[in-house]
């Protein structure tokens, strides 16, 4: 007596999958319609702004004319301040996870306030970096506080990669290393560091692209509303890109001459993300092969 | 009647060639054990009759197999129709993360079947068929997961039984036991070879000799030898066999 | 040397291990201490009080009773549980109002026993005044200023931080339009979220996934500020011709932003998930003669669902985190939220918007640090709950 199964019910259900599947594909390609939209609009409407004068000069007429070159001065100077700042420690940090903390309660502890730390909202990092870099240590409305708290920002990423691309390295190459004599500080820098340097670096430049959209950390630690001149110390203030997008998108005295001007900066900050995406992408590609072939 | 007959098969994953020119058939229920070195083909060759090499990609097939007589790998033929008729046991019980009671009924929801007593009813003879239902009459509705791995993988044969396949295929379904273990499902099989044609893939010879009619020794892809259990253990034909039988190789 | 090199190594080693803990600590001490302080803040504002005549015996009044007695939405000494007399209210600047300059003399020497004159002569009249010019009058009946009470910031059901003389710090809007922008831009993003994720880990071929993945990347990398800007230029305009709006700034502008902006944390968490799943188990349920999409929806989802649920709490987290792109799209009102298509307020985006204007120290400085630390607590309840998921997760297998 064999099992007697409806045959249409399996016509139902092939039916049911292929709808289902062709409904799942068109929600995927739609997203990415959506990314090309916003990529799209920012990119047509911004390079038409973009000229020599745009890149290289002031704002003038109350952010009516002019161009955005402190801003991405500032943004630069911001970069490389929370760079300073957030890479030797986090790098510091990701090694010491992976090679000297004992494995277990303390790990997990320090993972989780590591991913803790990356969950916490950026403007949450703004009201800390005012209280405690420009109040309570007396830095003011600086580059220095400004980096500093977007260097805390990118930290866990920076902890995070760093720790993962030496987790990958095979034991043995450590264990090489110190049948030879080499202490453990001099695997680390001669071994280990070499051939997780691609991914840490890789890491790092992502934690730079995210760094450099970000505006609520910078909005009351450094960020200039208007700043016609250059930044000559770190205790100086200084435009941003991101805030200066904002600033020009929503408290315009003048929309219709505005609005180009924040087509133009979106463009210029969306070309620093994405070459910054791109750089890391490509590091990691190069050395991919480069391990590849070996 | 032959259950199962395959006709010059040749099978590739991309440009390997694992599988060349295998010919075999296995009579209507029978038990057949395939045995061989690892990386022989054999459980590649178990894997086309459900056509789950069909999950791979760049994998290639000539030749014909064919089940009751239809070439199960013809345009016209619906693979689920053909899984459904040719259960599976896999090397390691993989029960879902479901009750013991949705397990067994599983295949039979998936297939269209709604009636509840049915179902019921079905699941009692699938679990009564793989010698658990004693131990889990109780529990039906706790986790599978709370099954000791030898349970689980009756679980897993109880779960294929219960569409009532008319071929089951036993990927070295004891190899993660423990020895008890192992006898309970040898005994199933002998068992099971009343209701339905069973093909096992093992590499425990002793396994094969004790629950199969006809053994396949397997080797580099080739068949070597295919007869009766007793003759290929106790005086096969060729040397090759001999070999692996008495432990020279593998 | 060489070992002297190694101690030391490890010393600075074990030093910065420990950084993201005692950065979260300071966060925490700094955070707690600024917004600790609203609770010691004087209701009305510091070295001001509110001056009643002596036969009024209302002893206690509210930051919203104070509020509403100066806009004159209460008329009557008895709605706050005085006697039955009309209220007046007055003010420092109706000082020159009723009386000249020659009056109140050129450094306001007068301006004290004037206050004191026209407290004793109108029997409803509740005067906002400095505490200096009114103190020597000991025949004016002085409100004795409390401090703010907590229960009137946590459920206080108004936010008027600038409302003088006594601002009125309640939550529950900013808490309420938070949650509210959250859930619509979850329940916007989720089905996409789920959809793209069993796409890109179940159905699509390699050579698709290899394309959409990095746009999904793409997508996560776009700063919030420029989805802000998209979401002003594009999808406020949009919404107000849609729904024929008086404002396209709205609670679901800002959630539509947010659920592409959630959207690349769900579908990255949710996809590992799925793709964790063994293959044995997916091979199981075919080979019972089950549909890819059967296997789907009743094995791979099932066996993933906590990877799943993280990687929607996970976006829920940055949807209620993320300050720029709303600050810039919902209009901004703090106001309970009654439908999706109102303009509302965040509590990220009111500390944004608001934390410029407000002097160091003070009480409205105060309250948004107390913001910043309910929504640092609330982040830290959502990250320990995916924590704890994932690790039940691990001990299970």
């Amino acid at each position: 007596m064999a099992l007697q199964f409806d045959p249409k019910y399996n016509h139902r259900k092939r039916g049911l999958q292929s709808a289902m599947f062709g409904c799942f594909r068109l929600l995927s390609y739609c997203i990415v319609l959506v990314l090309f939209i916003i990529l799209g609009f920012i990119i047509v409407k911004g390079i038409s702004v973009i000229n020599w004068t745009f890149l290289t000069e002031a704002p003038s007429d109350g952010m009516t004319k002019g161009g955005i070159w402190p801003a991405i001065v500032g943004t630069f100077c911001l970069m490389l301040g929370s760079a300073v700042f957030a890479f030797p420690v986090g790098v510091v940090s990701g090694i010491y996870m992976s090679e000297y903390a004992p494995q277990g309660k303390l790990v997990a502890f320090i993972r989780t306030m590591t991913n803790n730390l990356a969950g916490i909202p950026s403007i949450v990092f703004g009201l800390f970096g005012m209280a405690f870099f420009v109040n309570y240590l007396g830095f003011g409305d600086s580059i220095l506080a400004g980096s500093l708290t977007l260097g805390l920002l990118a930290l866990p990423i920076v902890i995070r990669t760093t720790e993962e691309a030496f987790r990958d390295i095979a034991p043995s190459y450590r264990e090489g290393s110190l049948a030879l004599g080499a202490t453990k500080a001099q695997t680390i820098w001669h071994v280990l560091l070499p051939m997780a340097m691609p991914r840490v670096i890789t890491g790092l430049i992502l934690s730079l692209g995210r760094v450099s959209g970000e505006t609520a950390p910078i909005l009351f630690t450094c960020a200039a509303y208007f700043l016609p001149k250059l930044p000559t110390s770190i205790f100086d203030q200084c435009m941003a890109l991101p805030y200066h997008l904002y600033v020009v998108a929503t408290s315009g005295t003048d929309i219709e001459a505005q609005t180009p001007i924040a087509y133009g900066t979106a463009f210029v900050l969306i070309v620093i993300v994405l070459a910054m995406n791109l750089i890391a992408n490509g590091i990691r590609k190069h050395f991919e092969k480069k391990l590849k072939s070996k | 009647m032959n259950k199962i007959e395959a006709k010059n098969v040749d099978f590739y994953y991309g440009s390997f060639h694992a599988l060349k020119n295998i010919s075999i058939t296995i009579p209507n229920n029978e038990v057949v054990a395939f045995i061989g070195p690892s990386g022989c083909g054999k459980s590649t060759f178990l894997r086309l009759f459900n056509r789950m090499n069909d999950l791979i990609p760049g994998t290639r097939l000539t030749g014909q197999i064919l089940i009751d007589g239809n070439d199960i790998y013809d345009k016209s033929v619906d693979v689920d129709v053909l899984r459904r008729n040719v259960g599976m046991v896999f090397q390691r019980p993989n029960p879902f993360p479901k009750s013991i009671f949705e397990n067994v009924a599983y295949g039979l929801r998936v297939n269209g079947v709604k009636d509840k007593a049915f179902i019921q009813q079905r699941v009692e003879e699938a679990l009564t068929s793989a010698a658990l239902w004693n131990e889990v009459k109780d529990k039906l509705k706790e986790s599978a997961y709370a099954l000791s791995g030898g349970q689980q993988q009756r679980l897993c044969i109880a779960r294929a039984m219960a569409v009532q396949p008319s071929v089951l295929l036993m990927d070295e379904p004891a190899s993660a036991l423990d020895p008890i273990s192992t006898s309970k499902i040898e005994e199933l099989i002998c068992e099971l070879s009343s209701q339905t044609t069973i093909v096992i893939v093992t590499h425990s010879m002793q396994q094969a000799a004790r629950v199969s009619n006809k053994t396949a020794f397997f080797y580099l892809g080739e068949m070597v030898e295919y007869d009766d259990t007793k003759k290929i253990f106790t005086n096969p034909d060729k040397e090759a066999t001999q070999n692996y039988i008495t432990g020279r190789f593998g | 040397m060489k070992k002297w090199i190694d101690r030391i190594a490890r010393q600075i080693f074990t030093l910065s291990g420990f950084v993201t803990s005692v950065v979260i600590l300071l966060i925490i001490g700094f955070l707690f201490s600024e917004g600790a302080g609203l609770f010691r803040q004087p209701i009305v504002e510091e070295g001001y009080v509110l001056a009643l005549n002596k036969s009024n015996d209302v002893e206690r009044l509210s930051a919203e009773q104070i509020k509403q007695l100066f806009d004159e939405d209460i008329t009557n000494w008895k709605e706050v549980g005085g006697n039955d007399m009309p209220v007046s209210v007055f003010r420092l600047e109706d000082l020159d109002r009723l009386y000249s300059e020659a009056e109140l003399g050129s450094e306001y020497e007068h301006a004290g026993e004037k206050i004191a004159e026209q407290v004793r002569k109108t029997p409803g009249i509740i005067a906002f005044v400095p505490k200096m010019l009114v103190e020597g009058f000991d025949d004016l009946h002085l409100i004795p200023d409390h401090t703010i009470p907590v229960k009137d910031v946590l459920l206080g059901t108004e936010w008027f931080p600038t409302a003088t003389p006594s601002p009125i710090f309640g939550i529950v809007p900013l808490l309420s339009g938070t949650l509210w922008v959250s859930f619509f831009a979850i329940l916007i993003a989720l089905p996409f979220g789920l959809a793209i994720s069993i796409y890109l880990a179940e159905v699509a071929p390699p050579s698709v996934s290899k394309v959409l993945k990095p746009i999904i990347e793409l997508l996560n990398g776009i700063p919030s500020v420029v989805y802000g800007f998209f979401g002003l230029a594009v999808i406020v305009p949009l919404l107000q011709q849609t729904f024929d709006l008086p404002v396209g700034e709205s609670g679901l502008a800002g959630s539509l932003v947010l659920a592409l902006m959630a959207l690349p944390t769900i579908i990255t968490v949710a996809e590992d998930a799925m793709r964790n799943c063994p293959r044995t188990m997916r091979e199981a349920s075919l080979a019972l003669g089950a549909t890819q999409w059967q296997t789907i929806y009743k094995v791979v989802v099932p066996y993933s669902i906590s990877g799943i649920t993280s990687g929607v709490v996970l976006g829920i987290g940055r949807a209620i985190g993320e300050t720029m792109a709303v600050l810039m799209v919902t209009g901004n009102a703090a106001v309970i939220p009654t439908s999706i298509l109102e303009p509302l307020r965040t509590i990220p985006a009111t500390i944004a918007a608001e934390l410029g204007e407000a002097p160091a120290g003070g009480a409205h400085y105060q309250a948004l640090f107390l913001l910043g630390v309910l929504l640092f607590f609330i982040t830290l309840i959502i990250n320990s709950c995916v924590e704890i998921v994932s690790a039940r997760n691990k001990t299970k297998r």
